[in-house]
């Protein structure tokens, strides 16, 4: 059973490395906007505008 | 535009973006100056600056993707982030490449101008607070799991096998309980020393007590190896305690509550030296100065008018709905807006002793002591003191049966389960619970506080202008006689106008047919004179029109006279808010209402028709008048709710239990107040009077239920037979019941009240 208490040691340890995941992220302000970051992710990249004009020649 | 730097995708994010350019010449030379620009930014060095501005009209996704694509308008901006909620967007920009002139220019150029005012250069930093006591939540919840964790086997019942970890698992939950206690609890600590120093109990009295009894209880068992402690109920309650504290924090971000003045008020104004225009900012102006203003700019300090035709609309500061005209040799008092020509005044008081900056130094400025005391403070204080009797009592009978042993586990069981941890989370829950109602009806509360005060408000105050009238729909009423040609007639020779009494005439007569205007002339301050369709047309003031008739002399009337013989007159008349009726029907039942006004009693016949005869009404109050108004409803003992929407009504807002400032954009200006309130909602205030008053009875409630609770547990504690694992067991479960009754009971309500 000694090899619970090396379980122990690493379920901690891993606990810690979250919380310091935790710490880093809210002091990199990752916490301050909750709400854009949201609407920024369904942009799209941009296209070169040849690209673009293809594009719509295809859709009609 | 957009279409030349490739960002034609603007217009696939949203079928309705944008909104349409505004017109006129927009100045921004005094962000030129070094002085003005080193105020604005946040961060500069050789190559880059970094600044924050608030932009209003953000509202859409397309917004934010055309204000994050700003380096291909311009490659001079290096990178650009929008804070979306706060309508704010941060730019970083090369300023060797563009200057901040420019930058502002862009921005006007695409729609989205940037609101700089004078509350920009007194920035405040925030946010820190809110940071700390994320990672205090996060401590807890960490050192709360892994107690949980090694109490495990505890609960279970520890058999042979398990014995050997006993001791190791108790002192892991000693080193957990070290940070829980010294770092997350803190603040109740330090809060309930600050309020024993001043000599008064809030609730983090108790609290901070138990923490530490909690805590010296558990080291003392674990030490002396005598038993497990109550490490997993210390770590819970701190965490949950922590929750009840975030919740109550977390308020809008995207409405400043704290605005005064100094967000009306512009940067920087145009001085004249020598001949030469000058960009100032607006703290550096003296006594003597000469200033420009343009059309649609703003007074900044006490002026004597100099040059030019003054027209002010001076609704912020007085409550005057209509704008006034001012002659040379008048003084215009600060915030005044200029509707017309440019003019050129003579400061003659510097800003901060101006008229409406002096109303800002009155004493109900300074104190935040006014407002009501809540539930919880009061509870909190008859609690504590039951609390320490029942524990000293307990613990002198153990003494007396000579068991001193019992005794110190009686005390400190009954301070363990007596705990309000309850209170401290109910309240939070119920009222952020009520804000987020309020918030989807269009009411946005600073605080949780204000709740509890508005709940106990039994007088309501009003303001009229933009308050109770709309302030869009000015409404034109015409007395005397026109036929539809004489209509045309007279509407052609109006649109000649740039006067603002004009503007509304062409609005009114929907023109059908133009007729030419053969000879124009337009008299400053009097009227217009012109010949249409050779018709002599006269539009204008009464001494212009008709010296002898023996209607009033009204600023705001417009007498029209065809052909040299009197035809009538245009008169403003303001409209009521469409749910004004059906609220102060409502209000009737059971409030007290006043109202005061900073306009003329020319409308006090209307009113009647609406507020029942015995409401008192006050007219051309000032801003100090009103003030002090409330001041004596308050001294009679009354609980003033002040509802009003502008500058004018600033000191009276602050002054009352509560403040509601009434706009029809949350994102407009508005003063320092408690709430806000929309105006489309206003009729709705009795209900959330109403639900206000629910949601306090519901906190009370759920304190009963809790007291059930932490009677049983006293029964077993003062014997001394609680248990770590009683203890551990009951305080989720009076936690559990108490969210699950409050969220019931406060939707419940809220149907009840129609707020859903």
């Amino acid at each position: 059973m000694n090899i619970l208490y090396f379980l122990i040691g690493c379920s901690i340890l891993m606990a810690l490395v979250f919380l310091c995941a935790f710490f880093w992220a809210a002091k990199s302000g990752q916490h301050d906007d909750v709400h854009t970051p949201g609407i920024r992710i369904l942009f799209d990249d941009d296209k070169p505008a040849a690209d673009r004009g293809a594009e719509e020649g295809e859709r009609f | 535009m957009l279409s030349q730097n490739n960002l034609c995708n603007y217009y696939t994010y949203n079928t309705t973006p944008g909104q349409t350019q505004k017109k006129g010449g927009q100045h921004f030379e005094y962000l030129g100056e070094p002085s003005i620009i080193s105020q604005l930014v946040d961060y500069t060095d050789e190559d880059i600056t970094l600044i924050t501005f608030y932009i209003p009209s953000i509202h859409c996704s397309s917004c934010l993707w055309l204000l994050e694509h700003l380096h291909k308008i311009n490659p001079g901006v290096i990178n650009s982030r929008v804070d979306f909620l706060k309508k704010q967007a941060s730019i970083t920009y090369r300023h060797k490449e563009i200057s901040l002139k420019e930058l502002v220019e862009v921005l006007a150029a695409i729609g989205y101008e940037p609101l700089i005012s004078l509350q920009d250069v007194v920035k405040e930093k925030q946010g820190s607070l809110n940071r700390s006591l994320i990672i205090k939540i996060a401590v807890a919840g960490f050192c709360m799991g892994n107690v949980m964790l090694f109490s495990f086997p505890e609960y279970l019942g520890i058999s042979d096998l398990e014995l050997q970890f006993k001791n190791l698992f108790s002192w892991l939950n000693l080193v957990f309980a070290i940070p829980v206690t010294f770092y997350c609890a803190r603040d109740f600590f330090t809060s309930a020393w600050g309020s024993l120093k001043n000599k008064v109990i809030n609730l983090d009295t108790p609290l901070a007590i138990i923490v530490g009894v909690l805590f010296l209880r558990t080291a003392f068992e674990i030490i002396s190896g005598s038993g497990p402690g109550f490490t997993d109920t210390l770590s819970g309650l701190v965490f949950l305690l922590l929750m009840g504290r975030w919740v109550k924090q977390r308020t809008y971000n995207h409405i400043s509550f704290n605005r005064d003045y100094r967000s009306y008020f512009p940067v920087a104004v145009t001085v004249i030296t020598d001949g030469k225009e000058k960009p100032v900012p607006v703290n550096d102006i003296h006594v003597g100065d000469r200033i420009l203003i343009r059309n649609n700019e703003i007074v900044p300090a006490d002026a004597i008018l100099m040059q030019g035709e003054g027209y002010f609309d001076f609704s912020f500061v007085t409550g005057e709905s209509q704008p006034v005209s001012k002659v040379l040799g008048e003084i215009i008092y600060a915030g005044g807006r200029q509707i017309g020509e440019a003019l050129e005044m003579e400061v003659v008081k510097p800003v901060s002793q101006s008229y409406l900056t002096r109303l800002w130094n009155n004493e109900a400025f300074k104190t935040d002591s006014n407002k009501i005391k809540n539930f919880n403070d009061t509870i909190a204080r008859y609690f504590s003191a039951v609390v320490l009797l029942i524990a000293f009592g307990s613990a002198a009978y153990w003494v007396s049966n000579s068991d001193s042993d019992k005794a110190w586990d009686a005390f400190s069981a009954v301070l363990i389960v007596a705990c309000p941890c309850v209170l401290a989370l109910s309240t939070p829950l119920t009222l952020s619970n009520v804000l987020g109602l309020f918030d989807k009806n269009g009411f946005y509360l600073k605080n949780t506080d204000v709740v509890e005060q508005l709940a106990k408000i039994d007088t309501v105050v009003f303001d009229k202008t933009g308050t109770i009238t709309s302030p869009d729909a000015v409404g034109l009423v015409f007395t005397g006689s026109l036929d539809s040609y004489e209509l045309n007639i007279v509407g052609s020779a109006a649109r000649n106008s740039s006067h603002p009494l004009s503007r509304e005439i062409v609005k009114w007569i929907h023109i059908n047919r133009l007729y030419a205007v053969d000879r124009y002339k337009e008299i400053a301050g009097k009227g217009i004179i012109a010949i249409v369709d050779n018709q002599e047309v006269r539009l204008g003031s009464k001494s212009l029109i008709a010296p002898d008739t023996d209607q009033a002399n009204n600023s705001s009337s417009v007498h029209v006279s065809i052909n040299g013989s009197y035809r009538g007159f245009f008169k403003i008349k303001q409209q009521w808010r469409p749910e004004l009726l059906e609220l102060v029907n409502e209000l009737k039942k059971s409030f007290r209402m006043h109202l005061i006004s900073g306009d003329n009693s020319g409308e006090q016949k209307r009113m009647l028709e609406i507020f029942p005869p015995y409401v008192p009404m006050y007219f051309r109050q000032s801003p100090q008048d009103k003030l002090e108004y409330v001041k004596r409803l308050q001294h009679a003992k009354y609980k003033v709710i002040m509802i009003g929407d502008g500058l004018n009504d600033a000191g009276a807002l602050r002054q009352s239990d509560l403040g509601v400032a009434v706009t029809d954009d949350i994102n407009n200006f508005s003063p320092g107040c408690d709430a806000l309130l929309s105006g489309q909602s206003l009729s709705k205030l009795p209900q959330f009077i109403r639900q206000a008053k629910t949601s306090v009875g519901i906190i009370k409630s759920s304190f009963i239920i809790a007291s059930v609770y932490n009677l049983i547990g006293v029964y077993f504690a003062v014997q001394g037979l609680l248990s770590p694992l009683t203890a551990a067991v009951l305080m989720p479960l009076s936690t559990v019941t108490i969210i699950t009754f409050t969220n019931i009971a406060t939707s419940y309500f809220a149907k009840k009240n129609k707020l859903k």
